[in-house]
């Protein structure tokens, strides 16, 4: 079953809050915050990104996928999360 | 070498006087190990804990001039003493020692204040007018000798290091958040600003004098300077970059002749790369002193340079030993180094080569010459380069092959998201809008830096609000620099910021001096500095080709590999120096444990508990990870040593 975008941002905000952030107070990162802006991220904070995306819903991130359009904010990545499963071959049941 | 320690317009009576210097100077021990020397006026007590290196039987300080009426103590060296020596003994001077120390006293009386002008060295230093009853503190010109003073008006205490202050006044040991702030952004403290309040350090190139009737002043007599490039002026210094490359040899040939001048045995440091290299094949084919070198070579491949160095040593034919340090020897002397740096550090780059000077001391050793300066002085460092690039591509911010040209400049880049044109604009783009500004190279490092700053507890987020690192730096920036070229310019951020205020310190002069050892840096000689400052910035980067006019220079005195090759940077293992199977040190567990951060009252124990936990599972791979988890280390160790003063293991 894939999980639903409310479900994915909460996992995502909880990663960069926890793991970037070092916080434990939500209202530190809104879905919709320029991670990119605010230097949250750095080279390898995209590489954690990806790899948290990886382990955590099953998707594979490709070199191409690294833009900034993708992981620039809690909601970008979402909507990055949701368009590659997608477009995956469904799941043997 | 030595350590100095003081105190002007202080009523004491003799006896008081002389306890109070000797409680201050004993806490120097290390600094000079060799005896300590004292003078004891009315207000006025001076220092001195010797490492003899010059005139082994007479050196002994405080030194004075004829009729004892002025009265000095330096820490350092002052390498054209001889030439100065035969000039005062012309004009009429009497010495009576064979010491360095003894030209400066004459000096000051031929000169008076300017008498710094005519030093190449490399010192700090305390003189005292018993006629003018007047104090004066000088440092060398790009600050390789520490020296920290407090207190107001007439009354002043100062020391090398910050432990002769608290030796004296034990109130001073009170950390200040935004001299943290800054250590923790520009990777240490813009002099005269330090980590504890109310005390403070005089300035690379300056001389702070106390009148007897309490008035101060400071006067800068010296900086780097640079050609104005405005209205089209071109630097034209020389004919051609042959005809410079050959004065520049010649002038190194001449500096590294100066510092070898001692009475007791040179060794050098020798890290495979160009600069230190080129130090020890000026020894090797210009001088006869004997060639001892000493490396660190390291367990992890990432940071090693063994190959290089055997290749240098084996070339030139160099005695040469090897330290070689791991993980946990870094991690268990990182306390011993915060015990001697006094401040925070982000990087455990300093405690390999503290390792290293206690394996010279152990050796026989009290003086090396090293590579330090060169990168400073003719452009080596990768930042210098990156700015290049950045601002060629704000010229044209669309273009999408300029910034590819960073995958040139870091090869790492190749595999990671930055290989990605549209992922490095959001990198390395971020800014460009500041391409004027003097700080515009430094500005990717110190954002990165400066994430550790949120790792502070509410208090201290609240002293340091509305900080800022870029004007606040800008603000001592002389008006001149508008006027310079772009490479100028950062050279002078550089000179002013990583290289005064961190890695001499902190990768020279408090690791060596942990151990009674002298580093000596020929590239630092001021006449290799105003040199390198003339030259147009094409010939220190040629494309992107670093230190293009120093390799020139060194041409036939290297291997071809080693004269070209690129530059590593120095860096030792960070966080993985604390943790061993998921566990960290001891000490680590107990100075980063939330009672010890709550009782400290700087950090937020929370954050700092997850940065820890990342730590501890080895997934902070970042920069901004890394030197936050070492500045915060390094504070709360300092915050034991120096504000509680308890023993760290």
């Amino acid at each position: 079953m894939k999980p639903e975008r409310s479900q994915i941002n909460a996992d995502i905000r909880g990663y960069i809050l926890e793991n970037l952030l070092f916080s434990n107070d939500g209202s530190d990162l809104a879905d919709q915050a320029s991670l990119l802006e605010l230097g949250v991220i750095d080279s390898t904070g995209v590489l954690e990104l990806a790899l948290f995306l990886e382990v955590q819903f099953g998707i594979s991130v490709r070199g191409e996928d690294l833009l900034p359009q993708n992981f620039d904010s809690v909601d970008s990545m979402s909507d990055f999360v949701l368009r590659t499963l997608a477009s995956a071959p469904a799941a043997k049941a | 070498m030595c350590g100095i320690a003081g105190f002007v317009g202080v009523k004491h009576g003799p006896d008081a006087s002389g306890e109070l210097l000797r409680r201050m100077i004993e806490t120097l021990r290390h600094r000079g190990p060799d005896g300590f020397g004292y003078f004891v006026g009315d207000g006025i007590g001076l220092a001195h804990a010797r490492l003899a290196i010059i005139d082994l039987a007479t050196g002994s300080q405080p030194v004075r001039n004829e009729r004892g009426t002025v009265w000095t103590v330096l820490n350092g060296e002052i390498f054209n003493y001889l030439e100065l020596r035969r000039m005062l003994e012309a004009l009429g001077h009497r010495f009576y020692t064979q010491s360095d120390t003894e030209v400066i006293v004459h000096l000051y009386e031929q000169y008076g204040d300017d008498f710094v002008d005519h030093l190449n060295g490399q010192f700090a230093l305390a003189l005292w007018d018993g006629e003018q009853r007047r104090l004066l503190l000088a440092r060398d010109r790009t600050g390789i000798r520490p020296l920290f003073h407090a207190g107001t008006g007439g009354m002043l205490w100062f020391g090398s290091e910050i432990k002769a202050l608290l030796a004296a006044l034990p109130q001073l040991g009170v950390l200040d958040p935004r001299g943290v702030a800054q250590a923790m952004t520009y990777w240490g403290v813009i002099s005269p600003d330090t980590v504890f309040q109310g005390v403070q350090s005089v300035p690379p190139g300056h001389v702070l004098v106390v009148e007897a009737d309490g008035r101060r002043s400071l006067r800068r007599y010296w900086d780097w300077v640079f050609p104005d490039c405005r209205d089209g002026h071109v630097q034209r210094p020389f004919g051609s970059m042959d005809e410079a490359a050959g004065a520049l040899r010649e002038l190194l040939i001449d500096a590294v002749r100066l510092q070898l001048r001692a009475d007791v045995a040179v060794g050098a440091y020798l890290s495979g790369g160009l600069d230190s290299s080129a130090v020890v094949a000026l020894v090797r084919h210009f001088t006869t002193n004997p060639l001892r070198t000493f490396s660190v070579a390291f367990e992890d491949a990432e940071f090693d340079e063994s190959g290089f160095q055997a290749r240098v040593v084996s070339h030139l034919e160099t005695e040469h030993t090897t330290l070689h340090c791991t993980r946990r020897d870094i991690g268990e002397a990182f306390p011993r180094l915060i015990e001697h740096a006094e401040s925070p550090l982000l990087r455990t780059a300093g405690v390999p080569l503290m390792l290293l000077a206690a394996h010279v001391h152990d050796r026989g050793f009290r003086v090396v010459l090293t590579g330090e300066g060169a990168d400073e002085v003719f452009g080596g460092y990768d930042l210098f380069k990156e700015a290049k690039i950045r601002r060629f591509w704000a010229r044209q911010p669309s273009s999408t092959w300029r910034p590819l040209l960073l995958r040139r400049l870091y090869g790492y880049l190749d595999h990671s998201p930055v290989a990605n044109a549209a992922m490095a604009r959001s990198f390395f783009g971020r800014g460009m809008e500041h391409g004027d500004r003097p700080v515009f190279a430094h500005m990717p490092r110190w954002s990165t830096s400066q994430r550790a700053l949120a790792f502070f507890s509410p208090s201290w987020r609240a002293e340091v609000q509305g900080w800022d690192p870029l004007t606040s730096l800008e603000e001592t920036l002389p008006s001149s620099i508008a006027g310079w070229s772009p490479l100028a310019r950062d050279q002078y951020v550089e000179a002013h910021t990583l290289l005064s205020a961190y890695l001499l310190p902190m990768q020279g002069d408090r690791p060596a001096m942990a151990h009674s050892v002298e580093g000596r840096f020929p590239f630092l000689d001021h006449r290799v500095v105003e040199f390198g400052n003339r030259l147009p910035d094409h010939w220190k980067i040629r494309g992107l080709n670093e230190k293009y006019i120093l390799r020139r220079a060194l041409a036939g005195l290297l291997p071809e590999d080693i004269r070209f090759r690129v530059k590593q940077p120095y860096r030792a293992p960070d966080h993985s120096s604390f943790f061993f199977g998921g566990e960290p040190l001891d000490y680590v567990a107990d100075v980063l444990g939330t009672d010890s951060l709550r009782e400290a009252g700087y950090f937020d124990p929370g954050r700092v508990g997850r940065l820890f936990d990342k730590c501890r599972r080895g997934d902070a791979v970042g920069f901004a990870d890394n030197q936050a988890f070492v500045g915060i280390l390094s504070t709360m160790l300092l915050h034991r040593q120096r504000v509680r003063r308890m023993p760290v293991p």
